[in-house]
């Protein structure tokens, strides 16, 4: 027996009206901000004839540059580190029983429920603080910038990545340990050759997420970064109170493939990995 | 044996025990998982630890694996004390109940692991591992995954994985329990004569009491962490030592019994049967009567000599079982089986059908009824 109702003309024809404006409610900005991207007028909104400029301005203006290159600076080290350290913490709640393992536990979802405003005010003012009394007790100049935005990225993605990788490590038979570990491996290369292939799934969804929050973040970014540290977002953002124009469209659009390819790819890999193991 | 030994080094092997152990207790926590057992398993020797679920059958032989600790007590591998060696540091190695084979790996990978983390060169290391998988018959899928294989096919890949180590003792826990029956009962024979090829002493764990019985040397009984009893079949079938190892120990009839002397006892409802006994009179315990080994007949057949061991009831249930005839008798306080040869002369006796039923002396065996230790 079908447990699939079988849906009256009303009520089918209603469903199909939702989910239909439900996707033109999700995809209509984007097919707008795709479309103005290749609009030849300095005002948003208006229909100029198609043109290329706007991404050649992106591709020429300096200033856009170098929030690319600081994006993609911070996004990289970002990932890496909160990849390691994520899954670092995540085999250690997992696998070991130790003292204060539970609130340990609480601790780790702490930075995905807190409010980006607080954290960002929070971590303002720890390198404040921070810098003010490395600079005082070592006589350095050290100030805000890439590696503070980098250092709170990182404190905020160890979360996303460790609940990712945990959630792996859960649904993997440690049986599989043992076994390498009769098999004459040490904890290391029990780890190198069982554990980490059956997570690899976890640890890259965990990596583009750390990867893509890192890219996104405007709120914490904007309170920590110093002169020359800006991100592109955080760019975007100057932009608009600046005034809109097309350039913050293809900029955004560029900024959206991102994202997209990422999607893809973590699809990608994933579906490689879960073919393999099958 | 290891290849690399002495004749020296053999010397000193002859009459050392493969696994020693002596005084071993296991808690966890407030659980205690083993309590207090001793164990001597020979080199060479196919050896079962049998018991139900829960008695500290994996617990006992992860101990030997070195995959957990013994909370006190000594346990020795071929006369080297292992306390708290981890595993990768013993000559044992072990098949996973449920196997426990590398997802993510082939046939060929997972069966070379082991030599790769010893060691052994890439290459030097395959053709060995190629060795073991023809010897379990899985030629011609070295390249499939784990997933691709069937659940006996499985089975050899993981028999081969730590056959490949050459290990002096091989430890199986309930290797065979996801099998179905028939398959079971090849690989039974296959195990065996495997073991007996390779001279390795096998360590194994089984719920199965026929399972125990037909393939083991010797068998260790469990019983809520404690051992009660290690023998061959035989020893535990014919001369169980209390009232658990003999109804857990293929089927049987219990009897409770009073004893009144070494040569008499008195069952439940008064009748005096004699049955000799090492324990004092008033003991409570339990006669054991293997269903095989009861005759039955009309009232006034029972032969002379065994009048002194028979019983009169009525038949209250027969079944037919192509080989043997089960029936269920019921004496004056309880229901009895008795299994007899079906041939085609042997009369049968219909439900109803007032019968006597009568064995030989030899073949009762009295048991301590309170206490699983003996
Ligand atoms: N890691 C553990 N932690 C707590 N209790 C355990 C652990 N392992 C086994 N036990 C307990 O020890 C007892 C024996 O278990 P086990 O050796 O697995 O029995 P068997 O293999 O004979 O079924 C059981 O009561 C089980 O609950
Ligand atoms: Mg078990």
């Amino acid at each position: 027996m079908s447990t699939t109702r079988q849906l009256r003309g009303g009520t089918r024809w209603a469903l199909s009206l939702n989910a239909f404006l439900v996707y033109l409610f999700f995809y209509a900005p984007i097919a707008l901000l795709v479309f103005y991207s290749f609009s030849d007028d300095p005002l948003v909104g208006r229909w100029g004839g198609f043109t290329l400029g706007w991404y050649r301005d992106f591709g020429e203006n300096q200033e856009v540059q170098n929030a690319l290159s600081v994006s993609v600076k911070v996004a990289i080290i970002s990932t890496l580190v909160s990849v390691v350290l994520g899954t670092m913490a995540a085999l250690a709640l997992e696998r070991y029983r130790f003292r204060g393992n539970r609130f340990f536990d609480a601790l780790l979802y702490l930075p995905v429920i807190v409010p980006d405003v607080t954290m960002a005010v929070m971590m303002l003012l720890f390198f404040t603080e921070g810098l003010s009394l490395v600079n005082t007790v070592f006589g350095t100049n050290l100030a805000k910038g890439l590696a503070t935005v980098s250092l709170s990225h990182i404190a905020f993605s160890i979360s996303f990545v460790s609940i990712v990788v945990r959630a792996r490590l859960n649904g993997m038979n440690e049986k599989l340990e043992e076994a390498a570990q009769d098999l004459y491996a040490s904890r290391w290369q029990a780890f190198r050759h069982v554990t980490l292939p059956q997570i690899m799934p976890g640890v890259v969804g965990g990596g583009l997420l750390a990867l893509t929050l890192s890219l996104d973040d405007v709120v914490i970014t904007q309170f920590v970064s110093g002169p020359g540290a800006t991100t592109l977002p955080v760019y975007v953002f100057g932009l608009i109170r600046r005034g809109v124009s097309p350039l913050i469209n293809a900029v955004s659009v560029v900024m959206l493939a991102a994202s997209i390819l990422l999607v893809v790819l973590s699809l990608v890999a994933q579906r490689a990995r879960g073919e393999s193991a099958a | 044996m290891g290849e690399g030994l002495s004749d020296q080094s053999l010397a000193d092997y002859a009459g050392v025990s493969a696994v020693a152990i002596e005084g071993v207790t296991k808690r966890f926590g407030d659980v205690v998982a083993v309590d207090n057992i001793n164990l001597d398993i020979a080199d060479g020797e196919f050896f079962a630890l049998l018991g139900p679920s829960g008695c500290g059958k994996t617990t006992t032989l992860r101990m030997i694996a070195g995959l957990e600790f013994p909370t006190s007590g000594s346990l020795r591998i071929f006369g080297d004390e292992v306390g708290t060696l981890p595993p990768d540091k013993r000559p044992v190695n072990t098949v996973f109940q449920n196997y426990a084979l590398f997802p993510h790996m082939n046939v060929l990978d997972n069966v070379s692991f082991g030599l790769r983390m010893k060691g052994v060169e890439k290459k030097s290391a395959a053709t060995q591992a190629r060795e073991m998988i023809e010897l379990v018959r899985l030629d011609g899928m070295e390249k499939r995954k784990p997933s691709q294989l069937s659940g006996g096919q499985q089975q050899r890949v993981a028999l081969a994985r730590a056959l490949v180590n050459k290990p002096k003792v091989l430890l199986l826990d309930e290797p065979l329990g996801a099998l179905d029956l028939k398959l079971r009962q090849d690989m039974q024979h296959e195990l065996k004569s495997l073991q007996r090829e390779l001279g390795v002493s096998f360590v194994f764990v089984t719920h199965d009491q026929e399972e125990a019985l037909t393939m083991s040397d010797r068998i260790a009984v469990m019983h809520d962490g404690k051992l009660l009893q290690v023998g061959t079949a035989e020893e535990l079938y014919d001369q169980p030592v209390n009232r658990f190892v003999a109804d857990f120990v293929g089927q049987t009839n219990l009897i409770d019994a009073t004893v009144i002397d070494d040569e008499m006892i008195a069952l439940a409802n008064g009748t005096k049967i004699k049955a000799p006994n090492p324990y004092p009179g008033g003991t409570k315990v339990a006669m054991s009567l293997r269903p095989e080994s009861i005759s039955i007949g009309a009232p006034e057949d029972v032969p002379e000599e065994f009048r002194p061991t028979s019983l009169h009831g009525v038949v209250q249930e027969m079944n037919y079982l192509g080989h043997s005839h089960v029936y269920t008798v019921g004496v004056d306080w309880m229901p009895l089986e008795v299994r007899t040869n079906a041939t085609p002369t042997s009369i049968k006796y219909e439900p109803g059908t007032e019968v006597a039923i009568w064995w030989d002396r030899r073949s009762d065996w009295v048991v301590p009824d309170e206490g699983y230790s003996s």
